[in-house]
């Protein structure tokens, strides 16, 4: 399998006649994105186009999912499989790629584990996406007491539709720069790299219902078995994130395409081990799927023969019991795990930071305490609602200054305490 | 300007006596007493020790609550930037003086709050999490070590500059978590950990697994059919609107909801607060989180004695175990003194 990720870098945003790029500005053509999104019959008729740029001083809220615009050029399948396009295996040929760019949905709240984006001041210290230049769409249902889930399914494909729009329409253009990743059979990549250890990783998705589902070829990862993946497939939008755990510690579709552990371990592989490609597992809410998914991720490994698993987690508190289960099964098998995670120890910092331990979990990397309390000063400018302060994981009734300020908990902050690890957030003991 | 520092000592380093002495009362001179003197030495006029305070061990121990009230008081006038009690070193009734003291400065005043104590004195599993307290030797002969330390982070946090690991700045480890910025993402910092081992390297991990407290459960209920049965949830049911605005996730408080007459909730008297869990079905019957029709069905058959005319509710997402013992605490002494027979805990 082999992929090239062609690059065209954004290093700013327009509104124009028409969506394209050039010289490092992607233009967008409003009414046309505008009228694509309001196709669907859900949304409601006061949708909104606006763009955020990295510095400025901007808040956007509530974020419910952040996305890189890609579109395949070239190679079977297209972007976001299942969802967006056909159910044709992806990961081959060639992917254009908006480095730079994101598309944010944003808009009227579904549920309250939506987030917020700072482009500038202390906040967007904590955030990826305040360092990415934004195409944000503000949606609302077209009414207002419809089903929740529909309200979800509407902004999240209006994300898909946008990100693949604005990129499609960059295709005829020359990448600045190409980057390629080959991914062996299992055959071969047994076989290559002898004397390196194997290694997989544990790719566990929030799969608990409403604003807590996640997307693999379309298909609700609460209903699936684990199941094997190239890394690949995940850099063409196989997975798509339809949840917000809490805003910080959900895996953005963004990070999702760009996932950092695959970043990483695809640089260190033929160095200091053997990369064989993902298991994913779902995080589901009852004890036998747990135990049920669990048993059969690891065993998967097992039967690959992997020597050591990394083991990303996302959300927190219920999820912990996956992710540790996920942990003792694997080293009881004899196969090595490092586990990345995030924590919640209260806003002082003094609680136990996880819901759930085992004493195989001596390698644990965590992006934070989810619960620290940040100040967030008023912006010139807010594209959303500045009110669900008040309502949303992480704030409070009174969260929302009268000077505009916010207080809240940084799980308040979309991304900024990543489970993949897509921040230099962490924490210590004091 | 420099900083103005409160100092806290026991009768024995005052030079007012050993053991015979330990019922002295509490006392606040001006300026610096004992051991104060080297403090002052250490701070290098960037901090100044204004009243130093002088307790006996045992009046301490026997009076906390008055003793402390009372030293509180003498302090006001002196408006302090920090607190300074100690060192201990292994003396218990000192050490658990000096904890409690900073613990109480800490709250009332909102300064940084500093002690000495050697590892094993009961004043540091008790206090640890109050206070910054240097490690020490277990005997006087450590203080010329103990004095620079706790000075040293005493300027440190009264300048408000950042606070280095324990093993960097010389206190025992307080159990909370503190976020930093680190050079590498913490995908990179996973995959470094993770080769190391493999590699049977050596590595640190960024958090030691917890240990929980385990509860064993009460004996069975022998006659339901008298028995005063309650419902307390984490599952986030309140009055339709929430009214108590308990939080989606993070809950710094429960609610205490009427019952009486309540035969069923529906999706116009109740709804979750919760933000947690996919709420759609909550919010539609909250009797499928709390069940009310159950238990009064139950009522009616007379398997149970009465539904108890009230509910506790709270939201567990994301809340700090801290917060849920507190909560927990203050929601047993109501149902105790309700009479409630046993409790029905249900989660999401």
């Amino acid at each position: 399998m082999k992929l090239e990720l062609h690059r065209l870098n954004v290093k700013s945003l327009k509104f124009a006649e028409k969506t394209g790029f050039a010289d490092g500005v992607l233009s967008v053509n409003k009414a046309e994105l505008l009228s694509l999104i309001a196709e669907d019959p859900l949304l409601g008729k006061n949708l909104d186009v606006d763009l955020a740029m990295p510095g400025e001083s901007v808040r956007i809220m509530p974020v419910k999912d952040v996305i890189e615009p890609r579109w395949k050029i070239e190679g079977k399948g297209q972007i976001f499989p299942g969802l967006l396009s056909d159910v044709e295996t992806v990961g081959e040929g060639k992917t254009l790629v908006l480095s730079g760019a994101a598309v944010l949905t944003a808009g009227k709240l579904v549920r309250f584990q939506e987030g917020i984006i700072d482009m500038s001041g202390p906040g967007a210290d904590y955030t990826p996406y305040s360092k990415t230049c934004n195409v944000v769409l503000v949606l609302e249902p077209s009414d207002p007491n419809m089903d929740k889930h529909d309200y979800e399914k509407a902004c999240r494909m209006a994300g898909l539709k946008a990100a693949a729009y604005l990129a499609k329409s960059c295709a005829d253009v020359k990448a600045d720069s190409v980057e390629v990743y080959e991914q062996a059979n299992i055959r071969e990549g047994m076989n290559n790299l002898p004397g390196l250890p194997k290694v997989g990783y544990l790719y566990m998705l929030q799969t608990q219902g409403l604003l807590h589902d996640t997307y693999l070829y379309g298909v609700d990862v609460k209903k699936i078995l684990p199941t094997f993946l190239s890394p690949l497939e995940v850099m063409d939008g196989a997975i798509v994130s339809g949840n917000c755990v809490s805003a910080c510690d959900k895996n953005s579709t963004y990070s999702h395409q760009n996932n950092p552990v695959i970043a990483d371990m695809l640089k260190r592989h033929g160095k200091d081990f053997n990369f064989i490609g993902c298991i994913v597992t779902n995080e589901n809410v009852t004890l036998a799927d747990k135990r049920r998914s669990s048993t059969y991720a690891t065993k998967l490994a097992a039967m690959l023969g992997l020597d050591g698993l990394v083991i990303t987690e996302e959300g927190f508190g219920n999820p912990d019991a996956d992710l540790i289960m996920n942990c003792w099964k694997a080293e009881r098998l004899g196969i090595k795990t490092a586990l990345l995670t995030d924590e919640y120890a209260g806003q002082d910092g003094a609680s136990q930071s996880l819901a759930d331990s085992c004493p195989e979990g001596d390698a644990c990397v965590t992006a934070g305490n989810a619960n620290e309390v940040i100040k967030l000063p008023a912006m010139k400018k807010v594209i959303g609602y500045a009110q669900e302060a008040d309502v949303i994981a992480g704030g409070w009734n009174g969260s929302l200054a009268d000077d505009g300020s916010i207080t809240v908990e940084l799980q308040a902050i979309t991304g900024s305490t990543s489970e993949l690890g897509y921040t230099k957030l962490g924490a210590y003991t004091l | 300007m420099s900083f103005k520092v409160i100092h806290y000592i026991n009768q024995f380093y005052a030079g007012i006596g050993g053991e015979e002495k330990a019922d002295y009362q509490p006392e606040i001179r001006e300026g610096v007493v004992g051991p104060g003197m080297a403090l002052k030495g250490a701070f290098k006029g960037e901090a100044e020790i204004v009243a130093t305070v002088i307790c006996g061990d045992s009046y301490f121990a026997s009076n906390m609550d008055e003793a402390t009230a009372k030293i509180l008081d003498m302090m006001k006038k002196y408006q302090p930037d920090a607190f300074i009690a100690g060192p201990a070193f292994n003396a218990g009734r000192y050490g658990t003086a000096c904890g409690a003291m900073c613990a109480a400065v800490a709250k009332e005043f909102n300064i940084p709050v500093i002690s000495g104590m050697y590892p094993e004195n009961p004043g540091v599993e008790m206090y640890k999490k109050s206070a910054w307290i240097i490690e020490t030797p277990d005997n006087a002969v450590g203080m010329r070590k103990a004095v620079p330390a706790m000075a040293k982070l005493a300027l440190k946090l009264l300048k408000g500059e950042a606070i280095g690991k324990p093993s960097e700045e010389g206190y025992i480890e307080r159990g909370v978590r503190k976020n930093i910025f680190y050079d590498k993402l913490a995908a990179e910092r996973c995959v470094d950990m993770f080769v190391a081992k493999l590699k049977g390297e050596p590595f640190e991990t960024e958090y030691k697994m917890p240990v929980f407290d385990r509860v064993p459960p009460q004996p069975a209920v022998k006659d339901m059919a008298h028995a005063t049965i309650a419902l307390v949830t984490s599952g986030g049911i309140c009055p339709k609107g929430n009214p108590d605005h308990i939080e989606a996730s993070s809950a710094s408080k429960f609610g205490e909801y009427d019952l009486t007459g309540v035969m069923n909730l529906t999706s116009e008297t109740h709804c979750t607060a919760h933000g947690g869990y996919d709420a759609t079905y909550a919010d539609q019957d909250a009797d499928r989180v709390l069940p009310v029709d159950v238990l009064r069905d139950l009522e009616r058959e007379g398997v149970i004695g009465k539904l108890h005319n009230k509910f506790y509710a709270t939201v567990g997402n994301g809340t700090s175990v801290a917060n849920a013992k507190k909560f927990g605490a203050e929601i047993v002494n109501r149902l105790v003194r309700d009479g409630v027979t046993a409790v029905i805990l249900t989660s999401t």
